[in-house]
C-alpha cells in the first residue's frame, strides 16, 4: 500500500532504532497521548526494540476510554426508550455502564447499530422519520469537525427526529493536567498526529513555554512513531523543548481551518469530566444552545443523570501513565476484554485492551 | 487549567459486565464467547468422545468404516456477493469442513429455512449454484428439508448442510496433533471472504473489486495427502475468526506454541487497504476457500509442491513453526522485526459473514 508501506520498512525502522540507541545516554519518559499510537507500540512491539533507558508510557488519548460513565449510563437509558434507534460506533458498544452496554442492552431488543459515521445515521433518519435517530458522538478534535458537519447538515436537511449525544475532548487542557499532577513523571511527549492535523500545533506553544517539555507532533506507523521518538530524545538529550513537527505530511501548524470552522460554528468549549481524571477546565466539547434541538440530552431530558463511578478498577492511573496496566492485580484475570473492569480494556485504542492482545505473557507471568 | 489536581486513587472504573443471561451476537462469532458456549453448553450437556475432541467435523467409526460428519448453517447477508452466493457457500463450507482430517466428501443434507416473499427465480439460482459446487467437489446431495417462516421471522434465506464423508488414510489429522519443530502452511491470500461480504452491506458502501475465496479444498486435501499424508499433523479451513482463531485452537489443543511471520503472510492489496481502512486485523477475516496446514519439517517440500500444482494452492507458503515456548500462545514476528501475540477474536467483528 503506498503511503503505508514505506512506513513500516524494516530497514528504516531499524535504522531509526540504531539511531535512538546511539544519542541515547540517560534515561527519558515519554509519553504517547494517543491511544491508536499506543496500540501500533505495542502491536508492531517497538516498545521491546527501544533501548531499556527509554520508557514509554501511555497517554489518556482513547476517547472510549475517558468517556465518563454518566454519558454511557445516558446512552443506555436512550437507546432503551422505544422507537429510538441508537447509533454509534462500534467500540462503543461494550464499554460498560453501571449495570449493562450497549450490546446487551441490545440483545434485549433495543434498535442500536453500528455506524461509520454519523452521516450513516442521518440517511437511518431520513429513511425512518417515525423513529427517533440519535448519534453518540465521542471522540478527540479528530471526530468533532464530522459530528459538527452531521449537525449542519441535519439543520440543512430540516431532519426533525435526528439528535446527538456528544461527549467531545480536547487534548491540550488533558496534557496541562498531567503535566500539574505531583506525579507526573513525563519528560516528554509525542502528540496525536490526528488530533494536529485538525488542531495544528499552535495551541501546544503555551504549553511548551510554560512548562520546558518538548513535544513532537507524531504519526501512527512504526516508523513514524520510532522518528518521534528520536526527535523528542535528541531535544531531550541537547537540553531543548520544543514543538517539531514528525508528521509534516499530514500536519501544518494551523492545522485544517475548514474543519476548525464548523468545529467552532457548532460547539463551545465546556468543562468536561473525564473517567479516570475528573473534571478539567475547558476540555470538552459540548452544542451550542443555538442548536439545542438536536441534543439528544435535552430532548429524552437526560441532563442531570449523575453517576458516582466505583473504585475498583485502576484505569485513571493507566490513562495518565503512571503504571503500566500489566501491573493491575485485576489485568488478564478479573479483567479481560470479555469482561472488562474499564474502558481502557475495551478499546480498541486502550492501553489495557492492547496490551491484553499483543503482549499478555511477554511482560507478565500471567 | 485544570478545577482540581487529578487525584490518582480516586480514578475509577464501571462494575463489571461480566455473565450474560441473554445471547449476544458475539456468541456466534467464532471467537472467545463462542468457544465459552460451546465448551460449557453443549459440550457439557451433549457430553461424547467424538464431540470431545471439537474438531470441526465428528470422526465416527461404523461396521470397520471411519467416517467423517459434520453440519454447518448459513446465515450470510447478503445472500448474493462478488464471488458467489449463500448456495455454494453453504456446498463449499461443509466439504471444507468435512475433509480437514483427510476425508473424502460423499453425501450432503440441505435444510432451507425460507423467508415468506423470497423471490422464487433468486431460490432457483442458489439451488443451481448448489448443484455446481455439489459437482465440482464430487459430492451428491441426498437429502433436504423445506421451512417457510413468517415475512419479518427469518431474512430470506438461512441453509443448513451437513456432510458424510469416509476416511481412507491411516493418518492422525487433528487440532491436538501439533509437534514442535512443524511448519504452518497457509494455502493462499486471507481475509477475502470477508472483504467481499463487507464491501457489500449497506451500510459500508465503498468499491471494490475483491472476490469471495469461496471454493471446495477436497481435492487440493487430496494431493496434500497423496504427497505426504504421513507428515499432515492438522489442518483446518479458518473461517470465522480466520487464521488467528485456527492457530490459537492449534496451539491451546496440542499444547505448543506457534511462531509466525508478518511478512510472509499473503494479502491481497486491495484486501489490505479495506482492513487498513476499516480497523480489522486480516489474520482475524473470515476466508471460504483456503487452509492451514501443520505438516512436519522432511514433508513440507512433497506437500507445498503438490500444493502448488493446484490452483486452489498455488501461492502456498511456510508462515511460522510449532515452537515448546509459550505453549496455547500463538506468536507473530511483526513486519519491522518486533514481536507480539496474535490472540483469539474477543467479540464479533462482522456479523453473519458465513
Amino acid at each position: 500500500m503506498k503511503f503505508i508501506d514505506e512506513y513500516r520498512n524494516a530497514e528504516s525502522a531499524r535504522k531509526l532504532l540504531d539511531e535512538i540507541a546511539r544519542v541515547t545516554t540517560k534515561p527519558w519518559v515519554i509519553m504517547e497521548i494517543c491511544g491508536g499510537q499506543t496500540h501500533a507500540i505495542i502491536k508492531n512491539g517497538i516498545d521491546r526494540l527501544l533501548p531499556g533507558k527509554i520508557e514509554l508510557v501511555h497517554g489518556p488519548g482513547c476517547p472510549v476510554c475517558v468517556t465518563p460513565l454518566e454519558m454511557i449510563d445516558k446512552a443506555l437509558a436512550i437507546a432503551s426508550i422505544p422507537d429510538v434507534i441508537f447509533t454509534s460506533f462500534g467500540d462503543m458498544l461494550r464499554v460498560p455502564g453501571s449495570s449493562k452496554d450497549l450490546f446487551m442492552v441490545k440483545s434485549e431488543g433495543a434498535d442500536v447499530r453500528i455506524v461509520y459515521s454519523p452521516l450513516e445515521a442521518l440517511k437511518i433518519a431520513a429513511a425512518n422519520p417515525d423513529k427517533q435517530v440519535v448519534f453518540f458522538g465521542v471522540g478527540f478534535e479528530t471526530t468533532a469537525p464530522v459530528t459538527a458537519t452531521t449537525i449542519l447538515e441535519a439543520s440543512r436537511l430540516g431532519l426533525d427526529n435526528f439528535s446527538m449525544l456528544v461527549s467531545h475532548v480536547l487534548v491540550p487542557p488533558a496534557i496541562s493536567s498531567l503535566l500539574e499532577s505531583p506525579e507526573n513523571r513525563v519528560q516528554g511527549f509525542l502528540a496525536a498526529g490526528h488530533v494536529c492535523t485538525v488542531m495544528g500545533w499552535q495551541e501546544y506553544e503555551p504549553l511548551v513555554e510554560r512548562y520546558h517539555i518538548p513535544i513532537v507532533v507524531t504519526g501512527f506507523e512504526p516508523v513514524d512513531i520510532l522518528e518521534g521518538i528520536l526527535m523528542t530524545v535528541r531535544q531531550l538529550e541537547e537540553g531543548r523543548c520544543g514543538i517539531e513537527n514528525q508528521y509534516s505530511r499530514v500536519v501544518k501548524r494551523e492545522g485544517n481551518t475548514v474543519a476548525r470552522d464548523q468545529i467552532s460554528k457548532v460547539m463551545r468549549i465546556v468543562d468536561r469530566k473525564w473517567r479516570g481524571i475528573g473534571t478539567i477546565k475547558g476540555s470538552g466539547l459540548a452544542l451550542r444552545p443555538e442548536f439545542g434541538r438536536y441534543n439528544a440530552e435535552i430532548i429524552f431530558d437526560i441532563e442531570d443523570v449523575e453517576v458516582e463511578e466505583p473504585p475498583e478498577c485502576i484505569s485513571g492511573i493507566i490513562l495518565q501513565g503512571l503504571k503500566k496496566p500489566y501491573e493491575c492485580t485485576a489485568f488478564g484475570t478479573k479483567c479481560t476484554p470479555r469482561s472488562p473492569l474499564g474502558a481502557t480494556m475495551v478499546s480498541s485504542e486502550g492501553a489495557c485492551a492492547a496490551y491484553y492482545a499483543y503482549a499478555r505473557r511477554q511482560d507478565t507471568k500471567l | 487549567m485544570s478545577d482540581k489536581k487529578p487525584d490518582a486513587g480516586a480514578f475509577s472504573c464501571p462494575i463489571p459486565v461480566s455473565r450474560f443471561s441473554t445471547i449476544q451476537l458475539s456468541h456466534g462469532a467464532g471467537g472467545r464467547l463462542s468457544a465459552d458456549l460451546i465448551n460449557s453448553l453443549f459440550v457439557e450437556i451433549f457430553d461424547n468422545p467424538a464431540l470431545k475432541k471439537q474438531d470441526d467435523q465428528a470422526l465416527l467409526e461404523i461396521g470397520g468404516l471411519k467416517l467423517s460428519f459434520t453440519t454447518d448453517s448459513f446465515v450470510v447477508d447478503p445472500i448474493f456477493f462478488p464471488g458467489g452466493d449463500i448456495g455454494d457457500l453453504a456446498v463449499n463450507g461443509t466439504v471444507n469442513d468435512l475433509c480437514m482430517n483427510g476425508a473424502r466428501p460423499l453425501y450432503l443434507s440441505a435444510g432451507f429455512i425460507i423467508e415468506e416473499g423470497l423471490p422464487l427465480d433468486q431460490l432457483d439460482q442458489i439451488v443451481r449454484s448448489m448443484k455446481r459446487a455439489a459437482d465440482i467437489a464430487g459430492v451428491q446431495i441426498v437429502t433436504g428439508d423445506t421451512k417457510v417462516v413468517n415475512k419479518g421471522k427469518g431474512d430470506k434465506l438461512f441453509i443448513n448442510t451437513a456432510g458424510l464423508g469416509l476416511i481412507e488414510h491411516p493418518y492422525i489429522i487433528s487440532a491436538g496433533n501439533l509437534r514442535v519443530g512443524d511448519n504452518v502452511i497457509l494455502s493462499g491470500s486471507i481475509a477475502d471472504h470477508g472483504i467481499a461480504i463487507l464491501s457489500k452491506r449497506q451500510e459500508l458502501n465503498f468499491k471494490t473489486e475483491i472476490e469471495s475465496d469461496t471454493a471446495a479444498l477436497n481435492h487440493l486435501v487430496a494431493a496434500m495427502l497423496e504427497a505426504g499424508g504421513e507428515g499432515i499433523h492438522a489442518m483446518r479451513d479458518p473461517t470465522r475468526g480466520g487464521v488467528a482463531a485456527t492457530l490459537n485452537e492449534f496451539a491451546r489443543t496440542s499444547k505448543v506454541g506457534t511462531k509466525i511471520r508478518q511478512d510472509r503472510i499473503p494479502v491481497k492489496e486491495p484486501v489490505a487497504g479495506a482492513c487498513e481502512l476499516l480497523g480489522l486485523d486480516p489474520l482475524l477475516v473470515a476466508n471460504e476457500g483456503k487452509l492451514v496446514a501443520v505438516v512436519a519439517n522432511e514433508f513440507v517440500e512433497r506437500v507445498l509442491t503438490a500444493m502448488h500444482a493446484h490452483p486452489l494452492g498455488k501461492d502456498a507458503c511456510v508462515i511460522g513453526e510449532v515452537i515448546v515456548e509459550q505453549p496455547g500462545l500463538v506468536s507473530m514476528v511483526t513486519g519491522i522485526g518486533g514481536s507480539r501475540i496474535v490472540d483469539l477474536p474477543e467479540g464479533e467483528q462482522l456479523p453473519r459473514i458465513c
